[in-house]
């Protein structure tokens, strides 16, 4: 007999219960739905996190203070070792293959201009910043170079920091208080959004020499180095290495490359999203045992029909196949509308909740349905083989 | 043709043996027509089913197209169901949900026919049986004879060699059960 006969009279038999195998489907809907949906979200705030990371540009590496095996975003790490000072910063400026650095510290100050005050972020850094950090300034210019130790009271603010402070004014040449010091600012900066919950256009950015001050910090937080497109990233770490270890006599920093901190945060996130798609699947089960159950009555509600097919000659083998295919059929046409319905789900949610990344993943969509037609064999293997047991006589009285 | 020697079939009911059949002989020739008569619950049916393969006798030998078919597995026995017998239940067994045409087609879907011809045939046979108007009826909307003639029709769709038909003829006399009877006309017997 051949496959499309047998689907044929599969779907035959699932069309006289359509009610009950629609709901049955329904089942195995919902499971894939919620396995689209769930992964859709984990997906998306996969990418949304690596594209948080990647804005800066991929050819960096940071240094930060203190011997760690993890990356520490925050960089409050208890500074028990000698300080990552602005001198390391210049030394490592001088690398071979590195374009620029650098020197971080950050933190929160009061910033007051003549009528209004604001508590923003404080970035303590160098001129390089609009290179490294692949921010542009709009208006003005950024922090000038300068010698270590005569660095001038300059400041640059970031967009929403200027437009709450000088409403429409232009801001140039204008006179800030951060801390005890007064500042000029000289520029202004592009919007940039939200990075990881901070705003960096609520910000100020100030020499790193005069923010170490402002904070009482003997040890810059970070430094952060942009080399060359074709540089090779091990050999950076081994001369970075090299030179800090000359500097402060033994290994108390830690590198952070680019590629290291996305490796982690990709196999966290697919955890994640694993861990979402697992979450999703619990409900694809339950779809599994309602196929299991229609599957079962099907068989004993058939018995009749089964003992008449083998009167007729078809095989034991052959009234297997139709159960198992009416089993996979309802489980992968349930499938499909989960899928149809993941997504929809997930446009209407994107539609709601802008902010909320749906990025649906057609790897996860085809393992899904190939998930519910396994489900779907899964749950007719039993009842299949209970029909296909049955013998034909016995079956044909059982009316 | 079809040769049984010394038959025998015994239900165990409890610790009861019930024999239906007990030493059956016979030999029916290819061509012949042959009915088997005799009061309910005299083993009419049980000889059928052991003829259409579909029961195994519990002693004797069975020569099909002079084949032993008494020890036969289960795939071969199906096949020359499949192939070589129509068989009218008595109870006709028409699937429920299937249409008179989806019931006499399904003899033809099993061997694995193709589509158009599968239908060409269950059109001609149906016409043949005066049926083609209740093509599209299920049995729950059909009339007795229209059953019966239903399920002479699937029985006969094959083009089998041989063609066992089980009458419901116990409680009926000789006269009033002619009258149900439908398979004469397939015979061409009065
Ligand atoms: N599965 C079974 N278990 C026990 N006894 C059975 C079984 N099948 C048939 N019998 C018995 O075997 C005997 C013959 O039954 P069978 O159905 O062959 O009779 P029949 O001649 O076809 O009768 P009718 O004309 O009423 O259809 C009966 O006494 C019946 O009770
Ligand atoms: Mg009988």
């Amino acid at each position: 007999m051949p496959f499309k006969d047998i689907i044929g009279l599969s779907w035959g038999a699932l069309m006289a219960y359509r009610m009950r195998s629609f709901l049955t489907a329904l089942g195995i809907s919902v499971g894939i739905a919620a396995v689209v949906l769930l992964t859709s979200i984990g997906e998306g705030v996969h990418r949304f996190v690596l594209a948080e990371f990647t804005q800066f540009g991929t050819n960096l590496l940071a240094v930060v203070p203190g011997k760690t095996a993890t990356f520490g975003v925050s960089g409050a790490i208890v500074s028990t070792v000698r300080p990552l000072s602005l001198a390391d910063g210049e030394a490592l400026a001088r690398i071979d293959g590195v374009v620029a650095v650098v020197p971080v510290v950050q933190g929160n100050a009061l910033v007051e201009a003549q009528s209004k005050s604001r508590r923003a972020f404080v970035f303590g850094v160098g001129s390089a910043v609009p290179t490294v950090w692949r921010i542009k300034v709009t208006t003005g210019k950024f922090l000038p170079a300068e010698e270590r130790g005569t660095a001038r009271a300059f400041a640059v603010l970031g967009s929403k920091l200027t437009d709450e402070l000088f409403g429409g004014t232009n801001p140039l040449g204008q006179r800030i208080r951060v801390g005890q010091e007064r500042y000029r600012v000289i520029g202004v900066m592009e919007r940039k959004g939200q990075f990881m919950g901070f705003d960096l256009d609520d910000a100020v950015y100030l020499p790193a020499e005069r923010a170490l001050e402002l904070f009482n910090r003997e040890s810059l937080m970070e430094i952060d180095l942009l080399y060359e497109p074709g540089a090779s990233v091990d050999r950076l770490v081994t001369d970075i290495k090299r030179a800090l270890v000359s500097r402060h006599g033994h290994e108390d920093f830690t590198i952070i490359t680019q590629k290291q901190m996305l490796d982690v945060l990709g196999s966290i996130l697919d955890v994640l999203t694993f861990a979402v798609a697992a979450l999703g699947s619990i409900s694809l089960l339950v779809g599994g045992v309602g196929v299991l159950t229609i599957m079962t009555i099907a068989v004993t509600e058939r018995t009749s029909e089964i003992g008449l097919l083998r009167a007729l000659g078809a095989e034991r083998d052959q009234i297997s196949k139709l159960f198992l295919t009416e089993a996979v059929v309802l489980a992968g046409a349930g499938g499909l509308g989960g899928l149809a319905a993941g997504v929809a789900l997930g446009q209407i949610l994107h539609a709601l909740i802008p902010g909320l990344p749906v990025q649906m993943s057609w790897g996860y969509a085809l393992a899904g349905e190939v998930l519910a037609i396994a489900v779907g064999l899964a749950a007719g293997v039993v009842p299949a083989r209970r029909a296909a047991k049955l013998d034909p006589l016995e079956a044909l009285r059982n009316e | 043709m079809i040769r049984l020697q010394a038959i025998e079939r015994r239900f165990a009911v409890g610790d009861e043996a019930v024999y239906a059949l007990n030493g059956v002989s016979l030999n029916v020739e290819k061509g012949e027509y042959l009915s088997i008569m005799g009061p309910s619950g005299s083993g009419k049916s049980t000889l059928l089913h052991i003829i259409g393969l579909l029961d195994r006798p519990t002693a004797g030998q069975y020569w099909l197209a002079g084949k032993d078919v008494t020890g036969l597995a289960d795939e071969e026995r199906a096949q020359i169901r499949r192939e070589k017998i129509g068989f009218v239940f008595q109870l006709f067994h028409l699937v429920p949900r299937l249409t008179a045409a989806g019931n006499v087609e399904l003899p033809l879907t099993l061997a694995g026919l193709p589509r158009e011809e599968r239908e060409e045939r269950v059109r001609e046979i149906l016409a043949a049986y005066g049926l083609s108007a209740r093509a599209r009826h299920v049995p729950s909307q059909l009339s007795g004879g229209e059953r019966q003639r239903v399920a002479i029709a699937r029985a006969t769709v094959t083009r089998p060699e041989i063609l066992l038909a089980d009458e419901p003829t116990g409680n009926l006399d000789r006269g009033s059960g002619r009258e149900v009877t439908g398979i004469d006309r397939v015979f061409g017997h009065p």
